[in-house]
């Protein structure tokens, strides 16, 4: 398809030299392509309509927002409600429990896949690999309604399996689902859970990826197992591991409201209450429309910088990149 | 080469098993906990006599789950959603995939950013349910899967696989008049069979376990989908757990049995499936991971 090669200056000399094959050629270039860009209407629509008119919507977080009038005539009041939600009490309690489920997601149910490939690769002995992997597969698969329902049937003060043991070894039973000092820990085992196995995956590939000379020649230089794990496989994996790294400090603020929502309730709100969270109940369920978008919007132009600085830095000091 | 571990490599290698071995049994004991509980006697379950075995065998649990209407309304609903909203994703993820995946189309960089930026940049929550609800679509099913039309990034994997067909082919049928449609549904479409399986995978298991568009959306209790029926079913007798256990201790239910019982029979589905599917899951992930 060379007719595409539009480089400015050839174009605009063939253009003068001759308007009429320019014309023929660029209608030849409409006729032939125009069933392509027929295909791309639904799409192309569903993008406007469905992320990009939100985004424009989003200039509700700058007015006082009513319903009945929509956001052409709806009263703008600048940035009322960002001074509102920055001096709001709530906000920085809202902010922190996002912060710290996210740091502590970081610090735990990141690097859990990353050990568990690491471990899955060493084990020789492949029908077992296999179960295993089969079997650690499975919670990925489970809606975060179910993942809570076991929780709540497993940590139930009366009928929990945890609780039981509690109780067989003389401890009084722990109200764990009620209990602030609890809530952080469930969320983050819960994630942990549910997809350290999934999350592997991409590790095992990388892994699958070094390679065998490097291990031959550490071999040779007099490697065990364990420093061909530490001086292989784990910088085999540092790009794999760094792109991922990426990925979720552009996320940190996005906790994951399916998994928060299923846990949360009004006893922990103070640990537990993250921004979207919060979004839901005032915005969804109470109308209050133009704060919550202000947060929501806070939100996400919190994670796009950061993303872009990360990239950066990322890009500077290592020269892994996402973008 | 004759190889022997050193006693080093064999602890290494026991000390691994028994880890991995742990990860599994993490995974599988609440399984057996909650089959065992939701196979015992209401009074065996609230003394906390079960563990992994049935005590005082019961099948009323089920019995009583599965004779609940609204359970199949919600399966119903649930069952619709993942139909219909997976052939809708996956038509619109092909018909938007396959021109962009086209050399030298004009426009094509500046859509790719935009469908790339909104990846990386969400909208805050309430104006999209401004939009949604300015549709009319508020308590539809189509709230759960029309604005879930689309993802973006199973987008980007489907069009990353279009680039690796080979053009000749299509070159071949443009010569012998075929139309962009047809060359897109006889030629190119078969030749996709792999990452159409696994990207209708993604997208029906997304459906099937999504709760959240549901409970923005959804509030006339006969459209919940089954996600949503389970969360209301957990959340209502957790609320109440001291109160309703001191009235149904004497009768052959116990909440938290009903509970582990409708559990269990909403995972059989993807408990079922998961063999079938699994190895296109794991295909599916790679080429997700793989970078452009």
């Amino acid at each position: 398809m060379g007719s595409s090669a539009t480089g400015i200056r050839p174009s605009s000399v063939r253009k003068a030299l001759n308007p009429a094959s320019e014309r023929r050629r660029r209608a030849s270039y409409w006729k032939r392509n125009a069933p392509f860009y027929l295909l791309l209407v639904p799409g192309v629509l569903y993008f406007l309509v469905f992320r990009y008119v939100p985004l424009l919507g989003s200039v509700i977080a700058f007015q006082d927002y009513n319903i009945y009038e929509g956001f052409w005539r709806s009263e703008w009041v600048g940035f009322k409600w960002f001074e509102q939600f920055f001096a709001f009490a709530h906000f920085r309690r809202l902010l922190w429990n996002t912060l710290a489920i996210s740091f502590l997601q970081l610090l735990f149910a990141f690097p859990a896949p990353i050990m568990l490939a690491i471990l899955l690769n060493e084990l020789r002995n492949m029908a077992m690999r296999r179960f295993i992997q089969t079997v650690v597969y499975i919670p990925h698969f489970l809606s975060w309604v179910i993942v809570g329902g076991f929780g709540y049937m497993l940590l139930s003060p009366q009928v929990g399996l945890i609780n039981h043991l509690i109780r067989a070894i003389g401890f009084d039973p722990v109200f764990f689902l009620q209990e602030p000092g609890w809530f952080r820990p469930i969320i983050v085992t819960s994630a942990i859970w549910k997809e350290m196995g999934w999350n592997a995956i991409i590790f095992l590939a990388a892994i699958a990826g070094i390679s065998p000379t490097l291990y031959e020649a550490s071999r040779i230089d007099g490697a065990g197992r364990w420093r061909q794990l530490l001086h292989v496989t784990v910088p085999g994996i540092m790009p794999a591991i760094m792109i991922l790294f990426l990925l979720k400090i552009g996320q940190i603020l996005d906790v994951g409201f399916e998994q928060i929502y299923v846990f949360l309730n009004p006893v922990t709100y103070s640990v537990g209450d993250i921004i979207d969270t919060y979004a839901y109940r005032e915005g969804v369920l109470k109308g209050q429309y133009g704060m919550t978008t202000a947060i929501g919007l806070f939100k996400s132009i919190v994670g796009f910088a950061l993303l872009i600085i990360a990239n950066r830095v990322s890009r500077l000091t290592t020269g892994e990149r996402l973008i | 080469m004759s190889y022997r571990p050193s006693f080093a490599e064999r602890t290494f290698d026991t000390v691994n098993l028994f880890l991995l071995l742990a990860a599994c049994a993490t995974v599988l004991l609440p399984f057996l906990f909650i089959l065992a509980s939701s196979l015992s006697e209401p009074g065996a379950i609230i003394r906390g006599e079960v563990t992994f075995w049935p005590r005082g065998f019961t099948l009323e649990y089920y019995r009583t789950a599965l004779n609940n209407e609204m359970f199949w309304r919600a399966f119903g609903v649930t069952l619709f959603i993942v139909g219909a909203g997976t052939a809708l994703n996956m038509g619109m993820t092909v018909i938007t995939a396959y021109p962009l995946s086209k050399q030298g189309l004009r426009g094509k960089h500046v859509l790719l950013m935009m469908i790339v930026f909104t990846i990386i940049f969400h909208a805050p929550m309430i104006p999209l349910y401004l939009v949604v609800k300015s549709f009319g679509l508020l308590n539809t099913v189509w709230s759960m899967i029309v604005p879930l039309a689309l993802n973006a990034f199973y987008l980007l994997i489907c069009l990353t696989f279009f680039r690796g067909l080979p053009e000749e082919l299509f070159e071949a049928a443009r010569v012998d008049g075929m139309s962009e449609y047809a060359i897109l549904w006889k030629i190119a479409l078969p030749l996709s069979k792999p990452i159409v399986m696994t990207l209708s995978l993604f997208y029906a298991v997304d459906h099937w376990n999504n709760y959240f568009v549901a409970l923005l959306y959804i509030n006339d209790y006969e459209l919940r989908p089954l996600q949503l029926y389970l969360f209301n079913l957990i959340a209502q007798f957790n609320m109440n757990e001291t109160l309703s256990n001191a009235i149904e201790a004497n009768t052959m239910l116990s909440p938290q049995g009903l509970q582990m019982a409708t559990i269990l029979v909403a995972t059989v589905p993807i408990l079922l499936v998961y063999p079938f599917i699994q190895k296109h899951f794991v295909k599916g992930a790679l080429i997700g991971s793989l970078k452009e």
